[in-house]
């Protein structure tokens, strides 16, 4: 079922949450809401559940318009970031909650209701647990039942909020790739909200970056990872060097060092923030090419499969960060103190803001 | 009152429309009766009333006793709290929960008992009287049945502050070379000291209007100990009931004030823990 | 390069660090005598005395006085008064719990204030103010006298009195626990498609029944033992407008002090029970609360 969003705003007193915000969600996919506390994510999410009003525009629920329908009709499936789980009730009566509160006539036997429960349960791998209360449970145990429990309704639209945030990193990865895995199988359309960029981007079909309440872009992970719309979405996705220069003419300088700039061809000279990412950054012992800038290792950290190098530029007395294999970097014998040369690959340009 | 609706839970209106009836006809409206009937005395009556020597000595009694009980409730409530959280002994959990007594048991039943185990021959009484200190049928013994009375105020409002100060606040204080008196008096005491006064006010202003446990004790002799709340009582009983209403309406300005205090106090001690 | 040299307490850690936080073995020792004889004197020397008066002239007489026929009456009288107004304050508490705790709107803490105000008023003007309203010189006295209806120093006004003493109680206990709850749950079972009633009962209430509990009772037990706002609103005639508290009054006046005591140890034992299933249920939620605080169990790895 696709989910249409259009022109939404929502304000909490002086506070603007979501400031004319439009988005599709294809059925099927799972879209991941992306984006820093305060961005209007849970907002979004919260208003396309029914549990908050928008002060304007409209939800559309496979074409139909959805946007006075109450919480309870709108048939949608809600994962909370704290699980929401009632505490009094048993793992099996939780999940057993959205059967058994329908109007009699629409209520399934006691025996349907049974196999529904045990079959979701043996879905997210907590059959042996049904008898257990929540608070015997783990924090991923936890949010398992909660999922469980949401599609336990048979939802036409899977909405989560946060629903891993409040798990350690390694929970936290291994309910990624389940929940994926899931979604594969189940195919209700899902929005998911993070804060996470790489939960958002190894997850979903498609991201929606949102700031101040705005959607910055839209599209698949590696089309926002790899064309960032605006600099916000190239500083929130991954790790980024920023240098400031002046872009014109194809060419974009940054201190004595010059780079081609083809997109700025015929751009009138202008100050300039060029992105470059981490792993962009290519050291060599001499200079190479008019992109080089000298610069001095600060600090090297050697673990895991890329090194880590903190430099000083020479010029300018600005520090970047570059990441590069291991091979390269003992190639270089990179020590603290020593001086190297930089380039800069895949620069992306944005003018300066005035 | 206008809904924010920031909610999708029902029952909202008719929650708020029974409570706010309710509100209004079993509180607001009789409450608001001792002011208009108050209102039908004029002023120099109304003055005359509330200065009458009598009716002035009961202030001072009511009001002095209440003082004294809720100076020593804040001393001894704090010491209990302090105990209470900090130590492990026997019967600790048991004492705990008798904090509450006077919350629970009725005033008339406490009264009694109070009086009786200060009466000359009572329990306590027989080893003061020696001493020459008569409790029951004094202002002390007003004094002590107050003190009954105001106590879990204090212990109550100090124990969850005392709980929640963090030992490493006193630990680093510690590390920084302060003895533990020091400690105490620049650390920790400065942390409390908003819900010390908080318990304080609590205990006076339950104290200024206590009737039943100490109504047995004073003795009642007009003039001497004779608490405001007796005197109203036998100002209706003549059907004095302007007199009657003069004086409660004092009683009720004061303690308004001081639920007001309570409340501006309790709003700045818990801006600056949130601060 | 300069040194920074750090003096410690000597003393491995542990030791030294409950020096110094802690007070001496022997101040320890003299403060918690003080504060044992301080609660010795003022709760249970009154406490031990009310049981001790009661038995004082033997187990026989102390049945006798309780069984009594005014004694009676005033225990049933007692039973009616608790009977109307612990209902009504429910109703009441339940309601201003649900909309101060799950709803923003402007002038919320005016309404808590307004909740509060019965605790700031004197039980003797608790009862005046019925005895103004109802009385034969009231607002309504001349209406009611002519409609032959008796409110004050009869049964209504004693139950009038009574509820209004005893109205912020349920509500007061309510409204901290379930601001503490929040709403989530709420929420998700409206999701999951629960009707309003349906949420409060199987979501609500479930969580918030031991402190409902807590607030029934102690509303319960100020509402049999309220002495000074009953005393103003009562007739006074034994076997018709006393209550055991009044009863209580009443024989002591009289210098039947072990019968007095014996109808007064009822009393101390319905505060003593409040006071245990207050201790229960502050229990319940210290161990509702320690559950839901440890969310970071290590999970057991999901197969593949």
């Amino acid at each position: 079922m696709t989910i249409q969003v259009r022109n939404l705003c929502k304000a909490f007193g002086d506070f603007v949450a979501l400031d004319d915000v439009s988005l599709e969600v294809p059925g099927g996919e799972l879209v991941a809401l992306l984006g820093p506390s305060g961005s209007g994510k849970t907002t979004l999410l919260r208003i396309i559940a029914g549990l908050e009003p928008a002060d304007r525009g409209a939800i559309f629920f496979q074409g139909e318009d959805a946007t006075s329908t109450p919480v309870r009709e709108r048939q949608v499936g809600f994962v909370f970031q704290h699980y929401a789980l009632f505490r009094h009730m048993s793992v099996f009566e939780n999940v057993a909650f959205g059967l058994r509160v329908r109007p009699k006539a629409a209520r399934p036997s006691e025996a349907e209701i049974r196999d529904t429960v045990m079959g979701l349960l043996e879905l997210v791998q907590l059959d042996v647990l049904a008898r257990r209360r929540p608070s015997e449970l783990s924090g991923g145990q936890r949010q398992r039942v909660a999922l469980a429990r949401a599609l336990a309704v048979k939802p036409r639209v899977l909405l989560l909020d946060e629903p891993f945030g409040a798990l350690d990193a390694k929970v936290r990865k291994e309910l990624r790739r389940w929940l994926r895995r899931l979604h594969e199988e189940a195919h209700v359309t899902s929005v998911l909200v993070t804060h996470d960029q790489e939960e958002a981007l190894e997850v979903s079909d498609r991201v929606v970056i949102m700031n101040d309440g705005r959607v910055e872009q839209s599209g698949t992970p590696e089309e926002v990872y790899d064309h960032p719309a605006t600099p916000f979405v190239y500083g929130f996705l991954g790790d980024v060097n920023l240098f400031h220069g002046r872009v014109g003419g194809g060419r974009v300088s940054i201190g004595r060092g010059t780079l081609d700039a083809p997109e700025w061809a015929g751009a009138e000279e202008q100050a300039a923030v060029v992105y470059v990412r981490t792993h962009d950054v290519e050291l060599a012992a001499s200079p190479a090419g008019a992109a080089s800038l000298e610069a001095v290792v600060r600090r090297v950290r050697a673990y895991g499969p890329l090194v880590r190098v903190e430099l000083d530029l020479v010029e300018g007395g600005r520090s970047i960060e570059a990441h590069i294999p291991r091979a390269r970097c003992e190639r270089l014998a990179l020590a603290r103190g020593r001086r190297l040369f930089v380039s800069p690959v895949n620069p992306r340009i944005f003018a300066e803001p005035a | 009152m206008r809904h924010k609706s920031r909610s999708v839970l029902p029952g909202f209106g008719v929650s708020l429309g029974i409570t706010c009836t309710y509100l209004s006809l079993m509180v607001l409206l009789p409450l608001a009766t001792v002011f208009t009937r108050s209102a039908e005395l004029s002023w120099p009556e109304f003055w005359s009333t509330v200065t009458s020597p009598r009716v002035v000595a009961s202030f001072r009694v009511t009001f002095g006793a209440s003082l004294a009980a809720a100076l020593v409730n804040s001393v001894f409530g704090f010491l209990v709290a302090w105990v209470l959280v900090r130590y492990r002994f026997a019967g600790r959990r048991v004492l705990d929960a008798m904090v509450d007594l006077p919350f629970a048991l009725p005033t008339a039943v406490a009264g009694i008992a109070l009086t009786t185990l200060y009466a000359a021959n009572g329990w306590v009484g027989k080893y003061l009287q020696p001493l020459g200190i008569k409790v029951s049928y004094t202002w002390l013994g007003i004094t002590v049945a107050l003190i009954f009375i105001g106590l879990p105020f204090v212990v109550r409002t100090v124990q969850p502050v005392l709980d929640d100060l963090e030992l490493e606040v006193e630990e680093a204080a510690a590390s920084l070379g302060a003895r533990r008196w020091q400690t105490f008096t620049r650390v920790v005491l400065p942390s409390v000291a908003p819900a010390l006064l908080t318990g304080f006010a609590l205990a006076f202003a339950r104290a200024i209007g206590e009737y039943g446990s100490v109504v047995f004790i004073a003795g009642n002799m007009p003039m001497r100990t004779e608490i405001v709340p007796l005197l109203i009582i036998t100002k209706l009983e003549q059907y004095d009931y302007a007199g009657a209403t003069a004086v409660a309406v004092v009683m009720l300005v004061a303690s308004f004030s001081l639920l007001l205090t309570i409340n501006l106090l309790q709003r700045a001690a818990r801006r600056r823990v949130e601060a | 390069m300069a040194t920074i040299a750090i003096t410690r307490p000597a003393g491995a850690a542990p030791p030294a660090i409950r020096r110094a936080t802690g007070e001496s073995p022997a101040v320890r020792r003299v403060l918690t005598g003080l504060a044992l004889a301080f609660l010795g004197l003022t709760l249970v020397l009154p406490l031990v005395l009310v049981l001790h008066e009661a038995l004082a002239k033997g187990f026989a007489a102390y049945l006798a006085a309780i069984r009594e026929p005014d004694a009676l009456s005033a225990a049933r009288l007692t039973l009616l008064i608790a009977g109307v107004a612990v209902p009504v304050n429910l109703v009441f508490g339940v309601a201003a719990a649900w909309c101060i705790a799950k709803f923003e709107f402007r002038g919320k803490s005016l309404l808590i204030t307004l909740i509060d105000l019965p605790f700031a008023v004197s039980p003797v003007i608790s009862g005046m103010i019925f005895v103004l309203l109802f009385g034969a010189h009231g607002w309504f006295g001349a209406w009611l006298a002519d409609h032959d209806v008796r409110i004050v120093f009869a049964v209504p006004g004693m139950v009038l009195a009574t509820t209004f003493v005893t109205s912020p109680l349920i509500a007061r206990e309510l409204i901290p626990l379930m601001q503490e709850q929040g709403s989530d749950q709420e929420e998700a079972a409206i999701v999951l498609g629960a009707r309003g009633w349906q949420t409060f009962w199987r979501v609500t209430l479930p969580n918030i029944k031991w402190g409902l509990l807590y607030g029934l009772i102690l509303c319960n037990a100020r509402a049999m033992g309220e002495f000074g706002a009953v005393s103003v609103v009562s007739g006074h005639i034994r076997g018709e407008t006393n209550t055991l508290p009044l009863h209580v009054e009443i024989l002591y006046n009289e210098y039947s002090f072990a019968a007095s005591f014996a109808v007064a140890s009822l009393l101390t034992l319905l505060a003593l029970v409040t006071l245990a299933l207050k201790t229960a249920v502050e229990w319940q939620q210290r161990r509702q609360a320690l559950e839901g605080a440890e969310t970071s169990v290590p999970t057991e790895r999901i197969a593949a």
